[in-house]
């Protein structure tokens, strides 16, 4: 069994009444069949509403399923003397970064975790500083939070994480608010820890370049997984993401349109080297 | 319309530890008709500088003159400034509090003083530019989905017929249709309605794509103020400062590199489509 496995999945959020009656049930998941390994670099795409978040949501149990089961490391979500355990081995980072910032200066927001859980004070500033050297943050460990920039919050955010040893972090549009920059350090970041540390990575985005070095992608629609694979299997197919709101990376994008022009290039270029080298064959 | 800066100068606490030089001498003239940009890495000015345009926020000096009045004289009427140049705010939804979608849009327009009737022609003229179609109306802005409330938003802010539209960001957080959608119906309000833009973005795609002048901040100054072609040919500048160009600047400069007689201003997809058929004697 996989870190993330989940079987027959569905998830119900329910509206009530004034006076306690159901009024309408939205059936935010319907049915999902995931089996994520340990150390895999997932990245889930989908439009808005499709279930994404909320499939996010059960993976450390803020949500848990109305029918179906989902186990992280083996333990299933339903138990709720496991919560806690389950949150230490997937930890969250989410879209807004001045959410999830509470400290007043950097190393203190980044050890609140650990000492929670009642690790020993030592061990807490170790832990601090191994999680702010793998983020590259280490320099601002005693700086304010709040002057810091976007995509320095995230890697915060995403250090606090850290400092609780988790197997796997899930992250939800963690660069849709940052600038160019911002964006690619979180992303370099998470790619790290994934790549050193062997830390599964799952990463939601609507940007379709951070999605190209995936070991596989998912893709969401009306709660259910449509599309299942790696970047390139996923990215040949430009008219069925389009169906789904989505699109493809802008050298893709290039790329599916010269063919269609007749120009003899590969399917599937996902890089600017690669197409760059197939025109460099033709011309 | 013309909206001109003069030696715009903005302090953020002035008077203690925390002080910011937020904006630095800024001088600029936006003209009517024109889709403007501005980019910039986060803290580099942008946001102080469009709560400026609409006189939120005060300068510690200089002038800001709307159709050649000083905004920031005693008597100027900061509140018909207001109605003439709209702002959305980033994340513009959470903004949303009626009990419909009609009646939010209704807020501005009632608060300009008019009456009922009016005030529904405005929020249905409004609702129909952003497509929000009519089923929508009379739900609760709650039950929309995102790409749908922040037309919702946006609405409501052109419900007061904006002379100057000031938008933050509208697209963060939207999947690809629904960023491409919004964006769609800006250049539309900007043909069709002939309302100057103003587009705050991170997105070089986007601004390479609808605007027509680029403005580029880095810590409170101007660097840049050219037309989108102009800027982009200096991507190593723009990564300089955090920024960076679309992705098919990129190719082409490589291709240019490799020897390919392309073209290197091609900033989108269809106009790089078009360079490389034409240097490979595909084109028609």
């Amino acid at each position: 069994m996989g870190i993330i496995k989940s079987k027959d999945l569905e998830f119900e959020y329910i509206n009530h009444s004034e006076d306690g009656e159901i009024e309408s049930v939205n059936k935010a998941i319907a049915g999902v069949n995931i089996d994520i390994e340990k150390g895999d670099f997932i990245v889930i795409l989908g439009h808005n509403g499709s279930g994404k978040s909320t499939l996010a949501k059960q993976m450390n149990a803020i949500l848990q399923p109305t029918r179906g089961s989902l186990w992280v490391n083996g333990i299933n979500t339903k138990d709720e003397e496991n919560l806690l355990s389950i949150r230490r081995m997937a930890g969250m980072v989410f879209q807004n970064p001045d959410n999830q910032i509470i400290g007043s200066i950097v190393e203190e927001d980044v050890g609140f975790g650990p000492e929670n859980i009642g690790v020993a004070t030592d061990d807490i500033w170790k832990r601090v500083e191994e999680s702010l050297s793998a983020v590259k943050m280490l320099d601002y460990r005693s700086h304010s939070p709040n002057k810091l920039s976007g995509g320095q919050k995230q890697r915060v955010a995403i250090a606090g994480v850290m400092a609780m040893k988790p197997d796997c972090i899930v992250l939800d549009e963690p660069t849709a608010m940052l600038d160019p920059n911002g964006r690619k350090d979180v992303i370099r970041t998470i790619t790290e820890l994934n790549k050193a540390a062997g830390v599964t990575i799952i990463l939601i985005t609507h940007y379709m370049e951070e999605a190209i070095s995936a070991d596989r992608i998912f893709v969401m629609d009306d709660g259910k997984i449509v599309m299942e694979g790696m970047p390139r299997e996923i990215f040949t197919q430009v008219e069925k993401l389009r169906t789904l709101r989505l699109e493809v990376p802008q050298v893709t994008e290039l790329a599916y349109e010269l063919r269609q022009a007749g120009v003899a290039i590969s399917d599937g270029i996902l890089t600017i080297d690669e197409l760059v080298d197939e025109l460099c064959q033709l011309g | 319309m013309s909206i001109r800066l003069e030696n715009i100068n903005y302090i953020y606490s002035p008077d203690n530890a925390f002080r910011k030089h937020a904006l630095k001498d800024i001088n600029l003239e936006i003209r009517e008709g024109e889709f403007v940009g501005i980019i910039g890495h986060t803290g580099s000015g942008k946001s102080t500088l469009m709560q400026l345009f609409n006189g939120l926020l005060r300068p510690a000096s200089g002038h800001l003159y709307y159709d050649k009045s000083d905004i920031f004289e005693e008597h100027y009427n900061l509140k018909i400034l207001r109605e003439k140049v709209g702002l959305v705010f980033q994340y513009p939804e959470h903004q949303l509090f009626e009990t419909t979608v009609l009646k939010d849009v209704c807020f501005g327009p009632k608060n300009q003083g008019l009456d009922e009737q009016s005030c529904i022609e405005k929020a249905s003229e409004a609702l129909r530019l952003v497509g929000l179609k009519e089923k929508y109306w009379e739900k609760s802005p709650f039950e929309l989905s995102g790409g749908q409330k922040r037309r919702a938003a946006i609405a409501g802010v052109l419900a007061m017929q904006p002379e100057v539209l000031i938008l933050d960001e509208p697209t963060a957080g939207l999947d690809p249709r629904g960023k491409n959608d919004i964006l769609e119906q800006i250049k539309k309000l900007h043909q069709e309605l002939k309302i100057t833009i103003i587009l705050v973005s991170h997105s070089m795609e986007d601004v390479a794509k609808y605007a027509n002048r680029l403005i580029v901040m880095n810590q409170g100054r101007i660097y840049f103020d050219d037309v989108p072609k102009g800027i982009f040919k200096r991507y190593q500048e723009l990564e300089a400062i955090g920024l960076a160009a679309p992705s098919v600047t990129y190719i082409m400069d490589r291709l240019r590199k490799k020897g390919f007689a392309v073209s290197a201003d091609a900033m989108t997809v269809d106009e790089a489509k078009e360079e490389i058929l034409k240097f490979l004697g595909k084109d028609k």
